[in-house]
């Protein structure tokens, strides 16, 4: 054993402004909770944020032009020490996780529909029942610490996306889970079953991430080291059955599809999404997904490249379980969080089936390798716009100033309400992947991604999953339009929100129909961003 | 020699894990998470040792402050539980139904 001597990393600061900019707002939130009074403190915490996450979206699309015009060069270069990479697919992903950031946060402002509170507990430690808890309330406090923990937890996924070395993925698995486990137990309104997720949450990701860091120290046994570069020479130059390799690939892979929230490691996801604040489910469920699935392919398709004879089958059956789990399960639920959240189960599986079809990932040259990244990433991004709108409406309607998810309850809800019904419709539609939505282009081009990839069984399997999972949401727009609401439920009623939820529900609205009707430049801008992936292998 | 440091990490990550699988106490599961990490710990410097670089023994630093992280989270959360229900079972948490 000889110790090696340090080198210090050379940090290039330009390429990592919009991660910084979101890292520092969030510890100047810190501050801002500690220093600012009652009064301001709010809208403090929300100016802050929103002008950050716009800075940082702002920088990011800077570094994309710049980048395009050979001002940033090389464009594709690993900074620190070669841990972190920032190129084009890593800058679509923070543009497109800072993006449902923004409008998550801005929901989390929403005010109105608790007649002057938010969506949060006023005093998370208090008891629920107890006398502090009541004063808490009736004192008006309102709790702002979800901003900072939204950024902080942003601020892990665009890590997580953008590692190029396995210790610091582990770290932005963790930057990004921790507040996320927080999050989940500040409901206002039933409290108790709010820690429940956030104790399930925690213990059940705990394990998980500790499942991971498991395989990755087997994967540094195996090479030596844990950059992804390295890891993947050694692969190349192994025959592929070293126990240690596998034992760390198998390990590994639980712990990212335990982010992802596949089958068979989903058991967390209806539980913590149905008791967890809405406006937080709304961001979990799409900008954990987002970076999970980003750090997860540049895992697979950088680092374990090699090994993709024996991970593609194996991935396989696990988007085809997902897929049907996902879709029969959520059939006979009777609680539309519930539903939302089984139907992001199937979605995963959906997603997971591009990413098996990329069979040009060892050699990153064919053709075809280019659709499969910018497949994958519109996806995503038409399922953001959709499960963002349909949770956000999720929190409009009420009874008694509380949410109502038992869907016998919403019968009629959208022949009443029109304008929300119709938005409603809009992004079950696209969560069916019906055309004119985003949901099908986005189905369209990553299951086209997979035939072309040579999974086409996959792709037939995954088309005949997507019309049982079509079931799920006509059945809520059936009980939304077309039933006569029960007398007991009669006063179950669509609460008007104030601006911020109105801005959310529009930018959900105008994105999922934009994205069916005019794909074209958001898929080409996606493609281009993917076509750089190839100085990425390095 | 490696090896057996490597054997011993197995077996101590399989005690944790098995533990998580059958424990029903919030804070003992979260003692077997906890073994499990060191587990990954003691074989991160056990092959840091076998390649003879340090980025293992690094690494088990990040490991450490991580998991002291993940205390804090966690014992504030298993701590408002159980002042809220006088229990830290997780059996009796059957609010939700999986």
């Amino acid at each position: 054993m000889t110790p090696t001597s340090f080198t210090a990393p050379t940090l290039d600061y330009l390429l990592l402004v919009p991660f910084l900019i979101v890292l520092g707002v969030a510890c100047l939130g810190v501050l801002v909770e500690a220093f600012v009074p009652r009064a301001p403190r709010f809208a403090t915490q929300v100016a802050l944020a929103v002008v950050g996450l716009a800075a940082a979206i702002g920088t990011t699309a800077w570094l994309w032009v710049d980048g395009k015009s050979g001002l940033i060069d090389p464009f594709s270069s690993t900074i620190v020490s070669g841990t972190v990479l920032v190129d084009p697919p890593v800058l679509a992903m923070w543009a497109i996780l800072f993006g449902f950031g923004l409008i998550s946060v801005i929901g989390f402002a929403e005010r109105r529909l608790h007649s002057g509170a938010t969506a949060f507990t006023p005093m998370a430690a208090a008891i629920p029942g107890s006398t502090a808890e009541s004063g808490a309330r009736e004192a008006g406090l309102v709790h702002s610490e979800v901003f900072p923990l939204a950024l902080f937890s942003l601020a892990g996924m665009a890590l997580l996306v953008s590692a190029n070395d396995l210790l610091v993925l582990f770290v932005g698995l963790e930057i990004l889970s921790l507040p996320l486990y927080v999050m989940s137990g500040l409901a206002r309104h039933r409290r108790l079953v709010s820690q429940e997720a956030a104790l399930k949450y925690f213990l059940l990701g705990a394990a998980a991430s500790a499942i991971f860091l498991f395989g990755v120290a087997f994967l540094f046994g195996f090479a030596g080291s844990f950059s992804y570069d390295r890891v993947a020479s050694a692969v190349t130059f192994t025959a592929g059955s070293d126990p240690l390799l596998l034992a760390g690939l198998g390990l590994v892979g639980v712990g990212m599809l335990f982010k992802i929230g596949a089958v068979p490691f989903h058991s967390w996801v209806p539980d913590v999404y149905q008791g967890a604040p809405t406006p937080v489910t709304s961001f979990m469920s799409v900008c954990t997904k987002i970076a999970a699935v980003g750090g997860l392919l540049r895992l697979f398709y950088v680092a374990l490249g090699g090994m993709r004879w024996t991970w593609q089958p194996l991935l396989a059956g696990v988007a085809i379980l997902t897929i049907v789990v996902g879709a029969i399960i959520a059939i006979n639920q009777a609680d539309v969080k519930r539903i939302l959240a089984y139907s992001s189960i199937a979605h995963a599986g959906f997603i997971l089936v591009p990413v098996v079809g990329a069979v040009t990932v060892g050699n990153m040259l064919v053709d075809g390798q280019a659709g499969s990244v910018a497949s994958i990433l519109f996806y995503l991004v038409a399922y953001g716009f959709a499960t963002i709108g349909a949770f956000t409406v999720v929190t409009l309607v009420r009874s008694q100033g509380h949410e109502v998810t038992d869907l016998s309850a919403w019968a009629g809800v959208g022949r009443r309400h029109p304008v929300i019904g119709f938005a409603m419709l809009v992004f079950l539609l696209s969560l069916a992947g019906i055309p004119l939505t985003g949901g099908f282009v986005g189905k369209f081009a990553a299951f086209a991604a997979a035939w072309r990839g040579g999974y086409w069984w996959l792709a037939l399997v995954a088309i005949a999953g997507s019309l049982i999972a079509v079931y799920i949401y006509i059945r809520v727009i059936q009980v939304m339009f077309f039933r006569a609401p029960e007398s007991d439920s009669a006063e179950v009623d669509v609460a008007l929100p104030g601006g911020a939820t109105w801005i959310v529900l529009a930018l959900c609205f105008v994105g999922t129909l934009g994205l069916g009707l005019a794909p074209g430049p958001v898929l080409d801008l996606l493609q281009s961003a993917a076509a750089f992936v190839i100085p990425s292998a390095g | 020699m490696t090896s057996l440091y490597a054997i011993l990490a197995v077996i101590l990550f399989t005690i944790g894990l098995v533990g998580f699988l059958v424990r029903r106490n919030a804070l003992v599961i979260f003692m077997c998470v906890e073994l499990m990490l060191n587990a990954a710990n003691l074989l991160f410097v056990a092959f840091s040792s076998h390649w003879g670089i340090l980025d293992g023994q690094v690494a088990a630093f990040f490991v450490m402050v991580v998991a002291a992280a993940e205390v804090v989270i966690g014992l504030s959360i298993i701590v408002m539980i159980s002042r809220s229900r006088r229990s830290t079972s997780v059996d009796n948490e059957i609010v939700l139904k999986g």
